[in-house]
């Protein structure tokens, strides 16, 4: 067996990712947290794909995860980042835990059309919801930290920084989860749920658990992104937010716990030229490049990476 | 001496086909049960009741003196009731010790395993020891899927049997297995459940089998028990020979 | 009295138009066992080819009465087009294919036709409301009504009694439904399993598309109406239980009535009320209406 070197190439994503949110441009600063905040989102994706369980309706929580930061706001006047960004998962958690017990019966298509139908109700809710802005949401505090306020540049750095450990944080915990025998039940599950059930574990248990780390991880990256962006509205819930995390699980694949923000990194390098190039036909490049991915190479992006990788592991010294 | 397994007036019925119309058995503690019946007498679906995948349509399945009817399979696994599928059931991507892995990460671990690693070493090394009682270890980075028949049934049995049941049922554990072989998986299987001292039930085809290994024959026609006794009485019984054995097959002596 | 009769006759309304929309996913997925997405493409393209003829037809200055049919002709022929060229073109080399795969090509399928209607129509609405204007309004109860929405309720009839009727009574609908209940079967009696699925998913397409037509007199046929209403048809498929046509049309009555209702008595409620019975259904029963559970036998 070739030796786990996950944990360690992890640490070194973050340190660059620390230096860019220290010492980059402000626009790529802006980038970067939003892609964070994706990544944390499909990381979420990828667990339940696993399973082979695609969720469409990721938005719920990453609208709950930036509605928690709006209220919070608004309700206790708090702003502090930190606190926001623990607070929003904890309701996102909550909430998948409750419709979790609804959503572990159902599987494939089922499973992603209800979790998209929940989507939608929240969507209906918050657009009719005059208090919460309706279709316009509202302004985000700007986010503070311990300590006094440094400036909107600086804000917008430390809350990258804020995202990065946040990012790295939750990737070792997936990493670690996706080892132990829940995390090798996802093929378990997907190749046989009655072998799972005659060994005497639960699969809907298997699921819910799924679900509501997948919850957790929505809500972070809504938060996140509602701090970063400062402004939230009822689009974060409608379901083609979440058709384009389902994008970037399929472009960034499930073989690794940085494929997640590898491919969210690459969706906004993607999106950045197709706004260049082709301005008026990004579905277009979207639904192409899903086709060419389902196709021609369905385990992602990561795949290629891991391929890359294996003639160097195969010269380095055992 | 009381009853391990004890089923009164069991009844299980699709639509207007009564697969089981009427089964009541008591099973001993460290008894070997041959089951015998032709194609579609319900031995699979007395199986998938007693485990809890079906549910009966009537009767009662005590167990170690519990009620346990109507219970899902995860609950009566729990219980120390262990099968073997006729189909043998695996997780056909994954590999044969990450099989095994995982049914012995869940027999360990409690109701939330998100911490410990699946492949810890004690873990790895009581896999491969399991796999290796079962003549199998030579496999065990193939993935399931690649396996051939008889080693399937044997992994298969061995996923069935690591919380160490009290009661297996097997079901046609050598079907699909080359006549040759049979004998020798036989053994394989029966040597490593007497170790464990498991009662065992065993659905079986093949006579010779049956004679050889089991202590007590019940058999099955249309849904109801039609003989029950030692193994020689049960086969050479007229009405099991007819409905059962057919005249052409004899026992080997 | 008079809101009890508006939500009656609203939801009357709502739900044939609801039912016109989910024939065409429900039949697709009864027989292919494919849920797609791309549903709402067509449900579009059936607007926009509707809206666009119908604006020609006008400005030709011929008998205002043949617009109708050039409405339908013009969605039969998208969809007619889109559908067997997607089905021939890429959805057959998918079949065998896990399931959620199938739905994500949809999906892809549906962001690619969304630029290629902005292609073809641009991006500013269209507006038909001639054959909507043509029949005038009735009044029902004090309430005034245009013909046309009341006539959206036989036209749901109609079409959903004659696919009933095609399915369960002529020869090659029953062979449908062999290959519905039984795909080995219906390989063994020599029906070709590929053809009935081309054919089967064009006629998902044209109905998508007839749907998209006759909604395009009442609305204003832009960019993005098709986002929206796949989940609504999603969700009335699902009420009913997915696959039934009967249960297509029990979903869209329950459907278009608690809509109705909703905005009569709790307008809070409007844009969700039918998800959340969506989830009530299923949470009593969880295959819908209609459908059927089928445990795997072991
Ligand atoms: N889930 C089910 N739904 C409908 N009918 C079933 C189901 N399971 C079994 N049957 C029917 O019940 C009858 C008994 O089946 P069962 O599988 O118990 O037979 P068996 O004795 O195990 O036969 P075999 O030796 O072929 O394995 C058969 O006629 C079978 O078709
Ligand atoms: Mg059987």
């Amino acid at each position: 067996m070739s030796r786990d070197r996950t944990l360690p190439g992890l640490a070194v994503a973050t340190l660059v990712l620390l230096g860019v949110a220290a010492a980059a441009p402000g626009w790529m600063v802006f980038t970067l947290v939003v892609s964070l905040a994706q990544g944390l989102v499909v990381l979420g994706l990828m667990v339940l794909w696993r399973a082979g369980l695609m969720s469409f309706g990721q938005s719920l929580y990453y609208a709950v995860g930036g509605y928690t930061v709006g209220l919070i706001n608004i309700q206790f006047g708090l702003s502090n980042a930190l606190l926001l960004v623990l607070a929003a998962p904890a309701v996102a958690g909550l909430l998948a835990f409750l419709l979790g017990f609804l959503l572990a019966r159902y599987r494939d298509i089922f499973f992603s059309m209800l979790t998209l139908a929940f989507a939608m109700i929240l969507y209906g809710v918050l657009v009719k919801s005059s208090t919460l802005g309706s279709t316009d949401g509202f302004s985000i505090l700007t986010p503070s930290f311990l300590g006094p306020h440094p400036g909107p540049d600086a804000t917008q750095r430390l809350l990258t920084g804020l995202a990065a450990l946040i990012a790295l944080l939750a990737a070792a915990l997936v990493h670690r989860y996706l080892k132990s025998t829940a995390g090798h039940l996802a093929t378990a599950i997907r190749d046989n749920e009655i072998r799972v059930e005659y060994l005497g574990y639960s699969v809907h248990r298997a699921i819910h658990v799924k679900y509501v780390l997948a919850g957790i991880l929505a809500g972070a990256g809504g938060a996140i992104v509602a701090m970063a962006i400062g402004h939230i509205d009822p689009e974060m819930a409608y379901w083609t937010t979440a058709g384009e995390f389902v994008f970037v699980a399929i472009l960034a694949g499930a073989g690794s716990v940085a494929a997640p923000f590898l491919g969210a990194i690459l969706f906004v390098v993607l999106r950045t030229y197709a706004a260049q190039y082709t301005p008026h036909l990004w579905h277009m490049v979207l639904g192409g490049t899903l086709l060419l991915f389902i196709v021609f190479l369905p385990d992602g992006v990561w795949s290629l990476f891991e391929r890359a990788c294996r003639p160097l592991k195969r010269r380095a010294p055992s | 001496m009381t009853a391990l397994l004890d089923v009164r007036d069991l009844h299980k019925h699709f639509g207007a086909l009564a697969a089981v119309a009427g089964v009541s058995v008591a099973v001993a503690e460290r008894e070997v049960v041959g089951v015998i019946g032709s194609n579609g007498a319900g031995k699979t679906t007395f199986v998938n009741m007693v485990t809890g995948y079906l549910p009966p349509s009537r009767g009662t399945i005590t167990f170690r003196g519990r009620d346990i009817t109507g219970r899902p399979p995860r609950q009566v696994t729990g219980l120390g009731i262990a099968r073997s599928f006729q189909v043998p059931q695996v997780f056909a991507s994954a590999s044969v010790l990450d099989n095994l892995l995982v049914a012995i990460g869940i027999a360990e671990e409690g109701r939330l395993p998100i911490w410990t690693p699946l492949r810890r070493r004690q873990r790895v090394a009581r896999a491969l020891a399991t796999l290796e009682s079962y003549g199998i270890a030579g496999y065990a980075s193939q993935p399931a899927s690649l396996l051939p028949q008889g080693v399937r049934k044997l992994l298969d049995i061995a996923m069935a049997t690591v919380r160490g049941p009290e009661l297996l049922l097997l079901d046609e554990p050598t079907s699909g297995i080359s006549v040759g072989e049979k004998f020798a998986i036989m053994d394989t299987i029966m040597a490593a459940l007497r170790a464990q001292r498991t009662t065992v039930l065993f659905i079986e085809h093949d006579m010779e089998i049956v004679d050889r290994y089991a202590e007590r024959v019940i058999a099955f026609a249309d849904g109801v028990i039609i003989a029950d006794g030692p193994p020689q009485a049960v086969i050479d019984d007229p009405e099991v020979r007819r409905l059962v054995v057919g005249e052409r097959v004899k026992v080997a002596e | 009295m008079t809101t009890t009769v508006a939500i009656l006759v609203d939801g009357a309304v709502y739900a044939s138009w609801l039912f016109l929309v989910a024939l065409g996913l429900t039949l697709t997925f009864g027989v292919m066992k494919i849920l797609n997405i791309a549903h709402g493409s067509f449900y579009a393209i059936g607007a926009y080819a509707a809206a666009s003829a119908v604006g020609a037809y006008v400005q030709a200055g011929l008998s205002p009465a043949g617009g109708y049919l050039v409405m339908a002709g013009a969605a039969a022929i998208a969809g007619v087009v889109v559908g067997y060229g997607l089905e021939r073109g890429l959805l057959r080399f998918m079949y065998g294919r896990d399931a959620v795969l199938v739905l994500l090509v949809t999906y892809a399928v549906f962001l690619i036709l969304d630029d290629v209607m902005l292609l073809i129509w641009g991006a500013n609405p269209y507006i038909a409301y001639q054959p909507d204007m043509l029949l005038g309004t009735s009044t029902v109860f004090t309430l005034p009504y245009p013909n046309y929405d009341l006539s959206l309720i036989a036209v749901a009839a109609v079409i959903g009694s004659g696919l009933w009727w095609a399915l369960s009574r002529t020869r090659r609908g029953k062979m449908l439904l062999t290959v519905i209940h039984d795909r080995e079967m219906s390989t063994f009696l020599g029906i070709d399993v590929a053809k009935v699925f081309t054919v089967t998913f064009t006629l998902g397409a044209v109905l998508g598309a007839l749907g998209g037509a006759l909604t395009a007199p009442i609305i204003s046929v832009q960019p993005g109406i098709g986002a929206e209403v796949i989940v609504l048809a999603f969700a009335v498929v699902v009420i009913g239980g997915m696959g039934s046509i009967v249960g297509a049309a029990v979903g869209s009555l329950a459907a278009g009535f608690a809509h109705a209702a909703a905005v009569h008595l709790f307008p809070q409620a409007e844009l969700f009320v039918i998800y959340a019975l969506m989830s009530l259904v299923l949470i009593v029963r969880p295959q819908g209406l209609f459908g059927q559970a089928q445990p795997r036998k072991i």
